[in-house]
């Protein structure tokens, strides 16, 4: 049972190896800073993994388990938090020029 | 507070789907703030999702946690200069890591978990992992922030010593496999914490922007090795997504800089060239000038393209930069922007601070797309950038041959602006600055920028 479910995570892994190279192949070397600090928030998913750990053990609140837990909740938050604030912050600065790419765009296309 | 598995399973693959989104509108700079906005609203989802999955959650503990950590996020977020971009990702990178760690550990110490023999293996890999990208982030950090010398660390018998290194953690992680022993787990957890460092400090600031986005990569793969031993699919895919992000980037990277990630790995660049170059014999000379008579260039020129480099972070100039620009371009004069892959201490590292300054989208252009523009134009002023217009990348039997360069030195004035004529970071010496249509200006960029513009009025 366990290795049929390693099998399928596995399957799981390789397969979003391909779309993630898909997917950033596309993005815009201009851009690069931003992707690094999205994917650092996107790393924060191991939020779920630091929540599933903050559990009270045979009815045992403090435990090694549930303190360590609680310390990687608060890391994974500043990354998620962080990374996307950081990323909007930055995305804002390109936006400015937003009006004038829409604009050349337009007139090339009418072209 | 548990729901039925197949909703939670859904929730937990929207947000996975979510943040493909993310990444994708990542693609133009008009699509990259609702992809951003994506990714917020699958992480919420899947935090959320998390406390109806959980059993015996301390729903207390992890929401003051959560608070903490959200204050300390977005304090970090809304302070942290443009210049300092490559700190604060090196900082968050060692945070995912030690996160990948606590949790692993908590895992193994937790007496209400049974480890089957696979999960062990999945519970080894995404510590080792977790371990060695805190460590070697943690000194990535200290490098790029100044705290420790960004010079290459090298002694004798350093491979050897992480070949050692390396097999022990293996050992530590058979043993904890054969006997699910916590000692033997916490001495493999050790062991990698070492190897993060000896693994990073060959490494010198030349190779900065491969040695970030490789953290990048690995900050994905730990986060995927929890997800295999969770068996949760949304860390997977957002782990191998990350990772497969950072991948491309050391790649890009790595091209740019015409090396290969081992010999980025091994590390070293730069120690061994200052040698090699410095026996040329003859005294060479260069013109300097100053800011009015580059003022006076750039002023009368048709087109002027800027190549700007780490001095330009360093001294904070882009704003003067911008407003020098704008001076130029109500004079008539043609400017554009180069960017060198490289250029930065993080990719994409340039492109944040001209936009941190205002400077226009379309005014900012890559290396492919003006390389061949340079012999056309009057003025290049390269500031604070070094290896990246070095004409030696031409020439057989330079450290750096082969490296794509802009090629500032087909133009028909060069103007440098550097602190002093100290050599870049792969320490070698630059011909450009040396050539007859070339003037130099010492000083620090932001200073020199501003007389610059003071002059043009």
């Amino acid at each position: 049972m366990t290795d049929l479910l390693t099998m399928q995570n596995i399957t799981i892994f390789v397969l979003a190896i391909f779309v993630g190279y898909h997917v950033v192949w596309t993005v815009t070397p201009a851009l690069h800073t931003p992707l690094m600090s999205v994917t650092n928030a996107i790393s924060g998913i191991v939020i779920v993994g630091a929540m599933l750990q903050t559990v009270t053990i045979d009815s045992e609140t403090l435990s090694l388990t549930s303190i360590l837990g609680a310390i990687a909740v608060f890391l994974t938050s500043i990354n998620i938090f962080g990374g996307f604030l950081v990323t909007r912050r930055m995305l804002e600065m390109f936006k400015k020029k937003e009006p004038k790419t829409i604009e050349a765009k337009v007139i090339g296309v009418k072209h | 507070m548990t729901i039925n598995p197949n909703i939670t399973s859904a929730a937990y693959l929207i947000s996975a789907v979510l943040f493909i989104f993310s990444l994708k509108g990542l693609a133009s700079p008009t699509s990259a703030r609702l992809g951003n906005t994506l990714g917020m609203v699958g992480m919420a989802i899947a935090a959320i999702t998390t406390f109806f999955v959980g059993h015996n959650l301390i729903i207390p503990l992890i929401a003051g946690a959560i608070v903490l950590g959200a204050i300390v996020g977005t304090l970090a977020a809304k302070r942290v200069q443009m210049t300092k971009m490559p700190e604060l990702v090196a900082l968050m990178h060692s945070f995912v890591g030690l996160s990948a760690v606590l949790i692993a550990i908590a895992a193994v110490f937790n007496s209400g978990e049974n480890h089957t023999s696979v999960q062990r293996i999945e519970l080894f890999i995404g510590a080792f992992i977790g371990a060695i990208t805190f460590t070697a982030s943690v000194v990535a950090f200290g490098k790029l922030s100044g705290k420790f010398g960004s010079k290459p660390v090298i002694f004798k018998g350093q491979h050897l010593l992480n070949l050692l290194l390396a097999l022990l953690m293996l050992g530590f992680g058979i043993l904890f496999y054969l006997q699910g022993n916590q000692v033997a787990f916490l001495a493999m957890c050790g062991v990698a914490l070492i190897l993060g460092v000896t693994l990073i400090v060959p490494i010198g600031g030349a190779d900065m922007p491969v040695v970030v986005s490789m953290l990048n990569s690995y900050s994905g793969w730990a986060a995927a090795g929890i997800g295999f031993t969770l068996n949760n699919p949304v860390l997977i895919i957002a782990g191998a997504c990350v990772g497969s992000s950072g991948a491309i980037l050391s790649y890009i990277m790595c091209k740019a800089m015409n090396r290969s990630i081992i010999a980025v790995m091994l590390g070293g660049f730069g120690a061994e060239a200052n040698a090699a170059d410095s026996g040329d014999g003859t005294q060479k000379t260069v013109k300097s000038g100053s800011a009015d008579d580059v003022a006076f260039l750039m002023g009368n020129a048709d087109t002027v393209i800027i190549v700007p480099g780490y001095g330009l972070a360093v001294s904070r100039a882009q704003h003067a930069l911008q407003e020098l620009t704008t001076k130029l371009i109500a004079k008539g004069v043609n400017v554009k922007y180069a960017i060198h892959p490289v250029a930065g201490r993080m990719p994409g590292h340039m492109n944040v601070l001209l936009a941190e300054a205002d400077v226009p989208y379309e005014q900012v252009v890559e290396m492919e797309d003006v390389n061949n523009e340079f012999g056309q134009t009057d003025v290049v002023f390269v500031i604070g950038a070094n290896d990246v217009v070095n004409p030696a990348a031409k020439k057989p039997g330079s450290a750096i041959y082969g490296m794509p360069i802009l090629e500032a030195y087909k133009a028909k004035t060069i103007i440098v602006n550097k602190r002093s004529m100290a050599a870049g970071y792969a320490g070698l010496d630059n011909e450009l600055f040396y050539l007859d249509k070339t003037m130099m200006v010492f000083g620090d960029a932001k200073h020199v920028v501003e007389s610059i513009a003071k002059a043009i009025d």
